[in-house]
């Protein structure tokens, strides 16, 4: 329904409801080609004009990001932190040093980080501690050929947990670091 | 329980059940003073029945306890003469008598007596002017000025909370009554808010939003609704804190690479940085007497609560118990310290008295957060998680009377306790 819908919405330039009304202009009157129509012999309805399109997509492919290529380490996006702590367990490192070889390849590309921690304890707190999370892979990134200007660290703190639960499991995936590329956030 | 029942009774009666917050007792003083509140002949053409009210507050002190009273003919007024040995026969030490009559102007007035049963005087008494549905805001300063006349401390009644509601994806940063009723949203959105402040006028909340995708620090006027924003920096700017004058604000900001304690003005200007340390320092308050900052600080390898000059300085560990000691709020007379310890992996809520070191933890919660003392140093408002979800409760500062307040369907957290109204 969404789907049509939309098709409509771009058709139309109308107003789109999940609830069909009586004025929604009528479909398509004849289901002819535009050439078979004689002037003069149509007797029905209003005739729908013709649209001349432009495919701009056509023989072209979109070029893979490898940002979002699920193939490339680059769309691993998450680096996880034991309870209270912020520095970088080894099982990261490669993450980080590919996504610092990208900034450095792309000196256009700007990167925000977003430090997270699991909801226990102090508000507060866990925005700094998040914070610090973020700004120590930024410090990483930035030893490793990122520039200052770059990157932006910044941090959620407890207030945008990725795992619901109250309990280690959760708790363990929302002490994590996020990296965004512009475009993103 | 009784009074969380006839609370839900009167939210479904409203309508807004899903709005008001209900507040359960749990706990009551070591002596509590039986006072006697005579239904107020004529305040049933009021908003709301003021003599309730004023037994409501006095009882949630924990304090007092209420007395039942007969229905009584002729009802008695605060113009009667008051039958004393009739109140002492009920076991009532003070009492309550008030009437409420239409003006010609169309509004009302309130006024009310109160009496010592025992030593068979009047303590005095006030006549108010009200519209029809200022009978709540009315009962609150009967009820402080009751308070304050026998307990010699004055009464928080007529003081506002703050705190935030998530319900869903939407958070609400909402001013209710100290009784939590009449609550009112002062922000809505989709995105996080924390850490309201109230000014020291009450007239203004500083607090954190994400609505920007990152916490940045606002300033929003109570009165029209019109906000600005006190610091958006590179990072994270976040932790208002007051100065006891108004005239600044303690912020933390990482625009030069960690949380660090820095002054602004509350409209945004005069930027200086406080603090100089590798670490992170945030949380900040001010005492009292504006003289000094206690924060959070990591600087000795685990969270605790530092304190030092308001304008920088060498800084002074203050707590030792423990490996995370963090929110520190310092009470009206500057005396004592409330904080959030971390005990076997559970979050309480204790005090410290600053001059004997005397460390107390208040509570027996899981995970209690953003502690908030009352104006009047009686009470400690704080966020505590039960059974996943977030309620507000408080608890006396000798941790004898315990309250629960709730919001169905909702996720309570972040309560700031506001100032003495003028």
């Amino acid at each position: 329904m969404r789907a049509i819908c939309t098709a409509l919405t771009i058709a139309a330039l109308a107003a789109c409801s999940s609830t069909p009304t009586s004025e929604q202009p009528p479909a398509g009157v004849e289901d002819r080609p535009p050439s078979a129509t004689q002037p003069g012999a149509q007797t029905q309805g209003v005739q729908r004009p013709p649209v001349a399109g432009v495919d701009l997509t056509a023989g072209k492919k979109a070029a893979p990001s490898p940002l979002t290529d699920p193939g490339s380490i680059l769309s691993r996006r998450s680096i996880y932190y034991d309870l209270d702590k912020y520095d970088i367990r080894d099982e990261f490192k490669p993450l980080v040093e590919a996504h610092a070889r990208y900034l450095r390849d792309n000196r256009s590309a700007k990167m925000l980080i977003q430090g997270n921690t699991d909801e226990r304890g102090s508000r507060e707190y866990n925005l700094a501690l998040g914070q610090r999370r973020a700004e120590g892979l930024k410090k990483m990134l930035m030893l490793l050929g990122a520039q200052e200007a770059q990157v932006e660290a910044v941090s959620l703190g407890e207030e945008k947990p990725r795992a619901e639960g109250q309990n280690e499991t959760a708790w363990a995936q929302n002490r994590r670091s996020d990296i965004l590329y512009a475009g993103e956030y | 329980m009784r009074r969380l029942l006839a609370a839900l009774a009167i939210l479904f009666l409203s309508g807004a059940a899903q709005a008001q917050l209900a507040i359960e007792i749990t706990g009551a003083g070591a002596q509590r003073i039986p006072i006697a509140i005579a239904p107020f002949p004529g305040e049933a053409s009021l908003s709301a029945m003021i003599s309730t009210i004023v037994r409501a507050d006095l009882e949630r002190s924990g304090l007092f306890r209420g007395i039942e009273v007969p229905p009584i003919v002729p009802p008695p007024t605060e113009a009667t003469d008051v039958q004393y040995t009739d109140w002492r026969a009920r076991l009532a030490d003070a009492l309550v008598l008030g009437s409420v009559a239409r003006r010609p102007d169309g509004r009302f007035e309130a006024r009310f007596r109160l009496f010592d049963v025992v030593k068979q005087t009047p303590l005095g008494g006030i006549a108010y002017t009200l519209n029809r549905e200022q009978a709540r805001a009315t009962a609150h300063r009967i009820a402080d000025y009751v308070y304050e006349k026998l307990t010699g401390e004055r009464g928080v009644f007529s003081t506002r909370i703050a705190y935030v509601v998530k319900r869903g994806n939407r958070y609400e940063l909402q001013i209710a009554d100290a009784d939590g009723a009449g609550e009112e949203t002062a922000l809505a959105s989709f995105e996080p808010i924390i850490s309201p402040a109230w000014s020291p006028d009450g007239r203004r909340l500083a607090y954190v939003s994400f609505e920007n995708k990152k916490p940045v620090i606002y300033v929003h006027s109570l009165l029209d609704g019109k906000r600005h924003v006190a610091a958006n920096f590179k990072g994270s700017n976040s932790a208002p804190a007051w100065s006891p004058d108004g005239s600044r604000l303690a912020v933390v900001l990482s625009r030069d690479g960690g949380s660090q304690i820095f002054l602004v003005n509350p409209d945004g200007s005069g930027v200086r940085r406080l603090t100089q340390s590798a670490s992170i320092d945030t949380e900040p308050v001010y005492s009292p007497d504006g003289q000094y900052l206690y924060f959070t600080s990591d600087r000795g390898g685990s969270p605790q609560i530092y304190r030092m000059p308001a304008n920088g300085g060498d800084a002074q560990r203050v707590t030792f118990e423990g490996s995370y000691n963090v929110s520190p709020r310092v009470s009206a007379d500057g005396r004592k310290l409330v904080f959030i310890t971390r005990n076997d992996g559970k979050f309480q809520t204790a005090l410290l008295d600053l001059a004997t070191r005397q460390m107390q933890v208040l509570t027996d919660s899981d995970r209690d957060e953003s502690p908030s003392i009352a104006p009047n140093g009686r009470m400690i408002l704080l966020a505590t998680v039960l059974g996943g979800r977030g309620m507000l409760s408080a608890v006396s500062a000798d941790g004898r009377v315990k309250q629960r307040l709730s919001v169905s369907a909702g996720d309570v957290r972040e309560p700031a306790w506001g100032p003495f109204i003028q």
